[in-house]
């Protein structure tokens, strides 16, 4: 086990770098940074300037490499449009883009897992068929319209919720079930097909021959094997949440790390950009890592392969 | 590591429980105001978005302030003003007047906020505003003298916009850094929360001085949050979020008409929508050196049709590049360009193109409405092809002479003079494609003249030899539509300028 969590761990550094890389060199691609901390009406010796300050000057790879070196002492540089610390401001959103990631998946599991056993205990049934509906929908709307949906039905016509701004538990509603709605149909169908997996075992005949009552049957015995899968993709899903949220945060005017991706990327903020690239991708890594390792230990076969 | 994370939670639980909502409105006279784009300061000086001028004119106070309706000028911190010589002016400052934080405000403010925004070292965002600043000096604690660095006529213009008075003692102590986390000025309101990026929160300064123009009102507070979706703003002032939005597209607010609890108002604002042709020496595309194939562009463009259907009420067809309301701006004597595709046609056929053409078309917003244009030119021939970009990546295109067709907006930062408008895209500074030296030089003379007659003379015939050799497409100005609650009485100016400190609820 040791071994494996080892093997694992040097993959997942050598892709957060990789991915580090791609990030750094794709952002310098997309346009001059010197032009964008100049600002709006610099003259040319001003972009000058600016790029000899931050050392814009030098080749590519010695950049890189001096980020890098920065990062690892806790110094991802200046925001250029907020004018303040990246590394506090990424801190300080964090935790509603934590949040707003860790309730859509709750949201996620409270939804699928239920429709999954259903759509499993009675198959091919018109149960399982609305399950199968609920699933497509979700998967082939887009979050963004769904958002709006939701906005228009609980905002402007019922006036529950509030349409935007994290200022309450309310402001959570409508961007969690946007957003755990689209991930909510891959558990369920993962739930199906293992329940229906399981529920053809041996052992679930016995169990059932024994005259165990379906309730026991179905929570005790069945699921606990149906479920393994699940946890390895509720880690990867998280790290999706994570990453996910620019949009619906966006639209909700959260004031997480998705809205302040997106304020950076409309204004070229590129230290701020590369910050929450990198820490989203970690954190997908990590999450990766950990649902493989939480994999491994529920089932032996695959840490001896 | 331990308490990073409980730091975390705490803040994770604070964001999910934290019950502290600002419900506001008509009930506890404020005003609630949707904005999609956060300002990268507050600082006036450090900012050039709208949003950045709104906050500016509520929280600080300029020497002069024009009447938006009349354009006269009165005096705001300066009691009086006079001309000394053609670079020279005095200014006498009114007494007792106090910054938010208790500062007097006296000619030590004046003389170290003009020379600290003049100095191109501390890197003022908008050089434009200041640069034209050469020095101020102290006479006595409330007398102040004021020197261009040349001739500059439109000095008074800018002391009424975007040259704001800060504290001396505070702003050299915390800088614009400081300013921008805790801003403080002598205006109508002041800062009470600023959470970057996200919202601002202003509220009655209760000490204003009774004698400014800015005449405060019983607002108590602007609530301003900054919601970058179009739909989610809609969406908010519909079901009560919100008391006040801008910048509505036509159709969405046509649409928003028919709800019974707001209003929809449309005014001109002095930002023009124009095309700029690159017609420079080494041009990407050589058509665009033919007069005759710039002018078969104009000719082939239905401005009319296209302000009635697409822009929207409150704007108008422009002829000359600047907007008409400005001082210097006319049309007389410029030739006018009538819908005519025939004649169009017929001049690119002149020209060697009677089996059409190809172009670049960069944009940047009001995307609507550069489809339209590029369906009119097709019709004529011409094929444009459409980038449509950030502003800033447009920018970097034309000033790098990769720029063939641009449909570009101005707003002139609000400043009511020509001075900045055209000679910013054809006084040889570097949005400037076309390069006439002979614009540039009648330009030049209007800026730097003293005489009202002699300068709207030579931007009169700056502005005939731009429309005459068609070096760009005078498209129209641009509306703005509000959408608010029904109960807000408020008025649109061209300017662009909400102004809450006169506003009212019914």
């Amino acid at each position: 086990m040791t071994f494996f969590i080892l093997k694992r761990l040097g993959l997942a550094i050598l892709v957060s770098l990789a991915v580090s890389a791609i990030a750094f060199f794709l952002l310098r691609i997309s346009g001059d940074i010197a032009i964008a901390i100049a600002g709006e009406g610099a003259r040319d010796i001003d972009i000058a300037a600016a790029r000899q300050l931050h050392g814009l000057d030098r080749p590519l790879i010695v950049q890189y490499w001096v980020w890098l070196l920065q990062i690892f002492n806790g110094d991802f540089g200046q925001s250029i449009f907020f004018k303040s610390d990246v590394l506090s401001l990424v801190w300080a959103k964090l935790p509603v883009t934590l949040l707003l990631g860790v309730l859509s998946l709750a949201f996620a599991l409270v939804i699928s897992i239920p429709l999954g056993i259903l759509a499993a205990v009675f198959a091919n049934s018109w149960i399982d068929r609305l399950a199968l509906s609920v699933a497509v929908v979700g998967q082939a709307l887009p979050n963004f319209f769904f958002a709006l949906v939701l906005i228009v039905l609980f905002s402007i016509t019922l006036r529950w919720l509030p349409v935007s701004g994290s200022a309450t538990w309310a402001h959570y509603i409508m961007p969690v079930i946007a957003l755990g709605y689209y991930v909510a149909p891959a558990f369920m169908r993962l739930v199906r097909a293992g329940m229906i997996d399981v529920l053809s075992a041996d052992y679930i005949r016995t169990a059932r021959a024994k005259g165990l009552p379906a309730h026991i049957v179905i929570f005790k015995h069945a699921l606990r094997n149906a479920v393994m899968p699940v946890v390895a993709l509720t880690a990867v899903q998280l790290g999706y949440l994570l990453g996910g949220s620019v949009v619906i945060e966006t639209i909700f005017a959260l004031d997480g790390l998705g809205f302040l991706a997106y304020q950076s990327i409309t204004h070229k903020d590129f230290p701020v950009i590369q910050a929450v690239v990198m820490l989203l991708s970690v954190l997908y890594v990590l999450l990766t890592l950990l649902g493989d390792i939480a994999n491994a230990w529920l089932n032996p076969r695959l840490r001896i392969s | 590591m331990k308490k990073f994370i409980f730091g975390l939670a705490a803040a994770v639980t604070l964001a999910a429980f934290n019950i502290g909502g600002a419900f506001a409105g008509k009930p506890d006279n404020s005003i609630r105001f949707a904005y999609d784009q956060a300002p990268e300061s507050v600082d006036p000086y450090f900012n050039n978005v709208r949003i950045g001028v709104i906050i500016g004119q509520h929280v600080w106070d300029t020497l002069i302030y024009r009447n938006p309706e009349t354009g006269e000028y009165k005096g705001e911190l300066a009691s009086a003003w006079q001309q000394v010589d053609d670079r020279t002016i005095e200014f006498d400052l009114q007494h007792g007047i106090k910054f938010h934080n208790g500062e007097e405000f006296d000619a030590d403010d004046v003389v170290y906020t003009l020379n600290y925004v003049a100095d191109p070292k501390h890197g003022v965002t908008t050089q434009q505003n200041v640069a034209w600043i050469e020095k101020a000096e102290k006479i006595d604690k409330y007398k102040v003298r004021l020197t261009t660095k040349e001739v500059f006529p439109a000095a008074i213009e800018y002391l009424s916009g975007p040259v704001v008075i800060h504290p001396n003692e505070y702003y050299e102590k915390v800088g614009p850094e400081g300013m921008n986390a805790k801003p403080v000025g002598t205006g109508p309101f002041r800062v009470t929360e600023y959470d970057v990026g996200k919202s601002i929160t202003l509220e009655k300064n209760p000490d204003y001085f009774a004698d400014s123009p800015k005449k405060q009102g019983p607002i108590e507070k602007i609530v301003i949050r900054f919601i970058p979706d179009r739909q989610t703003q809609m969406a908010e002032v519909l079901s009560d979020g919100v008391d006040f939005i801008m910048y509505v597209p036509k159709d969405q607010a046509e649409q928003l008409e028919a709800v019974p609890n707001l209003q929809v108002v449309s005014g001109e604002t002095m930002r023009i929508a124009f095309m700029q042709m690159n017609s420079q020496e080494n041009t990407p595309s050589k058509a665009l050196k033919d007069e005759r194939v710039r002018k078969a562009i104009i000719y082939a463009i239905d401005r009319e049709t296209m302000v009635k259907e697409i822009v929207g009420a409150g704007s108008r067809v422009l002829n000359t590049i600047c907007f008409p309301k400005q001082f210097g701006c006319t049309d007389e004597g410029a030739p006018g360009y009538e819908y005519n595709p025939d004649k169009a046609k017929a001049l690119l056929a002149e020209a060697g193109y009677a089996n059409g053409l190809e172009l670049d078309l960069v944009a940047y917003r009001e995307r609507n409405q550069t489809e339209a244009i590029i369906g009119y030119l097709k019709a004529v021939g011409i094929n444009a092809n459409l980038q449509f970009l950030q502003y800033a990546a447009m920018r970097d295109l034309i000033r790098s002479n990769k720029a063939m067709l641009t449909h570009q907006t101005w707003g002139s930062f609000s400043v009511n003079d020509v001075s900045a408008a055209t000679p910013v895209y054809f006084g040889y500074e570097k949005d400037d494609i076309s390069r006439d030296s002979e614009v540039r030089d009648l330009l030049k003379k209007g800026d730097t003249t003293m005489l009202p007659e002699d300068r709207k003379a030579a931007y009169h015939d700056a502005l005939k030899l731009i429309a005459e050799h068609a070096y760009a497409v005078p498209l129209y100005s641009l509306p703005v539509y509000y959408v608010a609650t029904a109960d807000l009485n408020f008025k649109a100016y061209p300017d662009e300028m909400p102004r809450f400190w006169e506003m009212t609820w019914k």
